[in-house]
């Protein structure tokens, strides 16, 4: 017999409530309310590179973006299209090679090579992902988790681009400065485009045909194109935090298809909040410096990593975001049953 | 006489070794409420899902407007006005009623017809998405169109079925057991929708196993079984053959087993 006499109860709090309709703008207090944290967002990414000291950790920032663009395109995928993807690495790899090509064989600047990379990569990474849209949940991300492997194999058998040395000598962003605002840049207006797209009326049919294709297909939606839509924003995002890792490391190779890509921005997106955009990002900014902090344990690195992960899943399965959202609207109080 | 709208012509289909139909052929004129009906697994549900693209039949054509339109893509059939309902329904679970029917406004057909009373090339779809749920039966001044549809009732669920293929302007709306799961009452309010559809110059196939509502409403009705059209005819005709009655009840003898039931 349960003799629980307390229960928890969550309830809305007044200032959220107000802050809903127009009211809102009436008072500073609501309006501060509704603004503050995604300013702090954007005033805290932008402040980084003046708060974070040292060379190292400076590099780190962009990396922690380049992430960040990866798991906010995973998120999309899986949350809002219902595409499990793990071609985390393919984009980034292809978008990498096709930066590194475009600068070294044909010397066009990184002004352009960055653009033309995200798209030429997107509608690449679009054409071999579009035979598989068909497939669903895991099938799905047993193909996209090949891709990545095949293309380091076929670069390495036949020796192309570089092949294991990899293409060198491309160049790299004018400044750091440069870098890490482009890079910063990118991943605000990648975060606040796709979280308006999503509640567009084209976006809704992403939802839709998450929730249920069939449906769609009988609305007269061609759902293919649909999926093949979603495929290409979010190869494109990838294939940009590719070019640009090309550029900050002056080099692309076979690294770039490795499996770290794929899989930390699913491990961010977890502890981030999934379905949430912003969460994955958090998580980001959790998951590698912490696993840049983990490098002077060595191989051990990996351990006290996965041990990070299985608390937040056991114990804070629906993500940071999601736990910080709600203490931000709700409070809670014990109440007699 | 007029041109069928829809013609099924020796349309046979074969999952496996099994003959889910059995060259069934069959005419639906503008206007019509065509009832078809039969015992489980007669083939009822797979006349719907042949028709509308959702599987390619083995062999046999299907016609709309005297176009051949078998084996097309589901969306390319729904996109010309052959709109279905599904028997277990399938709404968007996370999205609340009203943005249900955003996305088949936002369909390629509703933005080339206008949509349902001129809803798809307008701006804002949700209101007009609104307007057809009121008209489907949604209370308006409710909170009920802004339930996720998850929350929502059968009964809401079912008519929410229709109200995706309104918001397309269909010129056939297949209904695959709108009935079934549902009330005496929700049922007895369903039956006159059904009617304004047809004033409206809907026609209409209805798969049903409620046999008194489909009388009501029908002016024909086909009785498959096992993949094979028994008879077609006038409600009337249909209640008073045997044939039917011995596909429904066994081939002992009906009267007997008419005393039980």
């Amino acid at each position: 017999m349960s003799t629980q006499k307390l229960r928890k109860e969550r309830i809305d709090r007044g200032i959220k409530v107000r802050s809903d309709g127009l009211y809102a703008l009436m008072s500073w207090r609501e309006l501060s309310y509704l603004t503050l944290p995604r300013f702090i967002l954007i005033a805290g990414l932008l402040a980084l590179p003046f708060l974070i000291p040292g060379m190292y950790w400076q590099r780190v920032i962009s990396i922690v973006c380049i992430y960040a663009i990866l798991a906010l395109s995973f998120d999309f995928l899986a949350h809002y299209v219902g595409l499990v993807s793990l071609g985390g690495a393919f984009f980034i790899g292809t978008g990498g090679y096709i930066a590194g090509i475009l600068n070294s064989y044909f010397s066009i600047p990184p002004v352009f090579t960055i653009p033309l990379a995200a798209i030429l990569g997107g509608a690449v990474c679009t054409l071999f992902i579009l035979p598989c849209l068909p497939l669903k949940g895991v099938y799905f991300a047993i193909i996209t988790l090949m891709y990545p492997l095949f293309m380091a194999r076929v670069i390495e058998a036949f020796d192309i681009f570089g092949g294991t040395d990899g293409i060198v000598g491309i160049d790299s962003f004018s400044s750091a400065f440069v870098e890490q605002y482009f890079v910063i840049g990118m991943l605000l207006i990648f975060l606040f485009g796709i979280r308006r797209l999503v509640t567009t009326d084209r976006g809704l049919i992403f939802t839709a045909i998450m929730d249920n294709d069939q449906a769609v297909k009988a609305s007269g939606i061609n759902i293919t194109q649909y999926k093949a839509l979603a495929v290409f924003i979010a190869s494109a995002m990838g294939c940009l935090g590719g070019a640009c890792l090309t550029h900050i490391y002056m080099w692309s190779g076979i690294s770039q298809f490795a499996l770290d890509f794929s899989i930390l921005p699913i491990a961010a997106t977890v502890i981030g909040g999934a379905g949430t955009l912003v969460g994955p990002i958090i998580g980001c900014l959790i998951l590698v410096p912490v696993s840049e902090f983990l490098r002077d344990f060595g191989t051990l690195r990996i351990v006290f990593y996965a041990s990070i992960l299985v608390g937040f899943i056991l114990f804070r399965s629906d993500g940071i975001m999601v736990f910080g959202q709600r203490k931000y609207e709700q409070f809670e109080r014990w109440t007699k049953i | 006489m007029t041109d069928p709208i829809l013609r099924m012509d020796n349309v046979s289909k074969m999952f496996g070794g099994v003959r889910a139909l059995k060259g069934v052929s069959l005419d639906v004129f503008p206007g019509d409420v065509l009832g078809i009906i039969g015992p489980n697994g007669s083939g009822k549900t797979t006349i719907v899902n042949s028709i509308t693209g959702f599987i390619k039949p083995t062999s046999g054509k299907i016609y709309f407007k005297n176009k051949n339109i078998t084996g097309k893509k589901p969306h390319k059939i729904a996109d010309m006005g052959v709109t279905r309902t599904f028997q277990i329904m399938r709404p968007y679970y996370s999205l609340p009623a009203y943005k249900n029917l955003v996305i088949p406004l936002f369909s390629p057909r509703a933005r080339r017809t206008g949509g349902w009373r001129g809803g798809g090339s307008l701006g804002n779809r949700q209101t007009v998405a609104i307007d057809i749920l009121e008209e489907i039966g949604f209370e308006r001044d409710s909170y009920i169109p802004f339930k996720t549809a998850s929350t929502l009732p059968t009964g809401y669920l079912k008519r929410l079925e229709l109200a995706r293929c309104l918001s397309l302007k269909p010129e056939i709306i297949i209904c695959d057991e709108v009935f079934s799961g549902l009330s005496m009452s929700e049922i007895a309010s369903m039956v006159p929708l059904i009617e304004r559809l047809q004033d409206d110059g809907i026609t209409i196939v209805m798969i049903e196993h409620r046999l008194r509502e489909l009388f009501q409403v029908a002016n024909r009705v086909m009785v498959l079984n096992f993949g094979e059209k028994l008879i077609e005819g006038t409600p009337s005709e249909v209640m008073a053959d045997e044939q039917v009655k011995e596909a429904y009840f066994g081939s002992e003898k009906v009267e007997e087993v008419m005393t039980y039931a």
